[in-house]
Parts: C-alpha cells; sequence; structure tokens
C-alpha cells in the first residue's frame, strides 16, 4: 500500500503532499523524536503529534514513508516549508494514534 | 575510490539547522552508493550527536571521514562537559531543558542511540573544557 491509498482508506488531510506514491512498510507511534528516531523503521508510517521542523528531519533520517498528525495536531509553518522541499508527505487526521495504527495494522 | 573527507560547523541553540549536517551526510552516502543500512547507521548516530552539540554545547564542529571500509566522524565543542559520562550513557537519562524538552527531545536515548548504531564510540570530556566524540562504523 502506497501513501497515497493510505490517504483514502484512513481519510486523511493531506498538509503536504511531498511523495504520496512511497510505499508504506509498517508503522510506528512516538512523540520523543530520539526515541522515534532509533527504532522506527525505513518505510514506516509515522503516528505523532510532533509538527516541528525538526520532526521533518527525524522523518527524512529515518526514512519513515509519511508522517501523520494526530489529532489535528499543528504543523508549524517552517515544518511545513521544510516538508515542501524535502518532499516529506504530511497527512492529519482528527483520530489519535491508537485508532489510526489499529486501522492502519487491518489493512497492511 | 579515495577518502572523502567532509566538514561541518554546527550553530549552536538554532534548531531550525539541527540536522543540515546530517542531512548532507546522508545524501553523499546514498550518491557514493553506501547501502541503505550503512547509511540510516550514520545518519542516526550521527543526527544524534549533532543536536547534542545544538542542545548542551552552544555548537561545535563535525568532521567526518568517508572512505570504501568505514565512516569516521569526530564531534568537538568547547560546551561545558559531560561530568559522568556513564551516567549519560544510561537510555531515559537526560539534562535537556523544558523548553527543548517541548521540541521533542530530551528522551534520553541521545548516546544510547549513538552506541547502538555506531562500531566504536570514545567520549573525551573535560567539565568546563569541552567534548570531543570519536565515531565509527564499518561498511560490512
Amino acid at each position: 500500500m502506497n501513501t497515497k491509498q493510505l490517504v483514502e482508506k484512513l481519510n486523511l488531510k493531506v498538509l503536504v503532499s511531498g511523495e504520496m506514491e512511497r510505499e508504506i512498510t509498517g508503522g510506528y507511534c512516538g512523540d520523543l523524536l530520539s526515541w522515534v528516531m532509533g527504532r522506527a523503521q525505513s518505510g514506516d508510517c509515522w503516528f505523532t503529534v510532533m509538527g516541528n521542523i525538526n520532526a521533518i528531519g527525524v522523518c527524512v533520517l529515518a526514512d519513515c514513508a509519511c508522517i501523520v498528525l494526530c489529532e489535528n495536531a499543528t504543523l508549524d509553518d517552517n515544518a511545513k516549508d521544510r516538508a515542501e522541499m524535502q518532499g516529506v508527505c504530511i497527512l492529519s487526521s482528527e483520530e489519535n494514534a491508537y485508532t489510526l495504527a489499529t486501522k492502519l495494522g487491518e489493512i497492511l | 575510490m579515495s577518502n572523502l573527507t567532509l566538514h561541518y560547523n554546527v550553530p549552536g541553540d538554532d534548531f531550525t539547522r539541527a540536522g543540515e549536517a546530517s542531512g548532507s551526510v546522508k545524501r553523499t552516502l546514498k550518491d557514493l552508493g553506501f547501502s541503505p543500512e550503512m547509511v540510516r547507521k550514520v545518519v542516526i548516530a550521527l543526527y544524534e550527536a549533532e543536536i547534542n552539540l545544538v542542545i548542551h554545547a552552544g555548537g561545535g564542529e563535525i568532521d567526518v571521514e568517508i572512505s570504501p571500509e568505514s565512516v569516521d566522524m569526530v564531534l568537538t565543542d568547547k560546551g561545558p562537559g559531560i561530568p559522568d559520562v556513564e551516567m549519560a550513557m544510561k537510555e531515559g537519562y537526560s539534562t535537556a531543558p523544558d523548553n527543548v524538552r517541548s521540541l521533542g527531545f530530551g528522551a534520553g536515548m541521545g548516546l544510547p542511540n549513538i552506541k547502538k548504531y555506531t562500531d566504536e564510540m570514545k567520549i573525551d570530556s573535560v567539565v568546563g573544557e569541552g567534548t570531543t566524540m570519536y565515531l565509527k562504523v564499518y561498511n560490512n
């Protein structure tokens, strides 16, 4: 499943389209950046409430497929700019990380 | 391939630029054809070390030497030093201030992550003078 299909299946909003057809191979939930950095896997869909510029950096370096901002968490303006520049796909939902992750688990 | 050396100055307390050096090294390693797993190990370790320069040391310098066999990284700063390296190496131990924690840092995973993803790690630190960290990742 790719990020475009994820948007449809989880009814997500697209904040930054980025690389919209990247394959998603897993999921990771977390807000502490170093924790995520060291444990999220390449190709993961990362569920978080952390919408700052450093989250974009972690997504790129850990090679996650996309970021899903849960519970309508805010995406900072400079984070949006950075995501657009680096082609990072940023999605958003009003649902929480647990709900979204369980849905992802069912369809992967 | 002859060895490639890279040098970066990391400004302190500028979280909008934190990670630039790691990002640059990642692109270089990918362009040179290193495996994704090798790139990931180097970049996770270097990012954590770079963030430490920003959070704790008021900035510093990074030297990277890339050879076909390994990537060597030396990070130097003139920050406050680490009084208890053994304690700093424990997962969950952090001295990051609250404003930094609100950005999502300060999980106490920085040095443990560096240890986990490098093959060699050495810290020379003198309180009041600064810290030098030597990191090596072999290209297996």
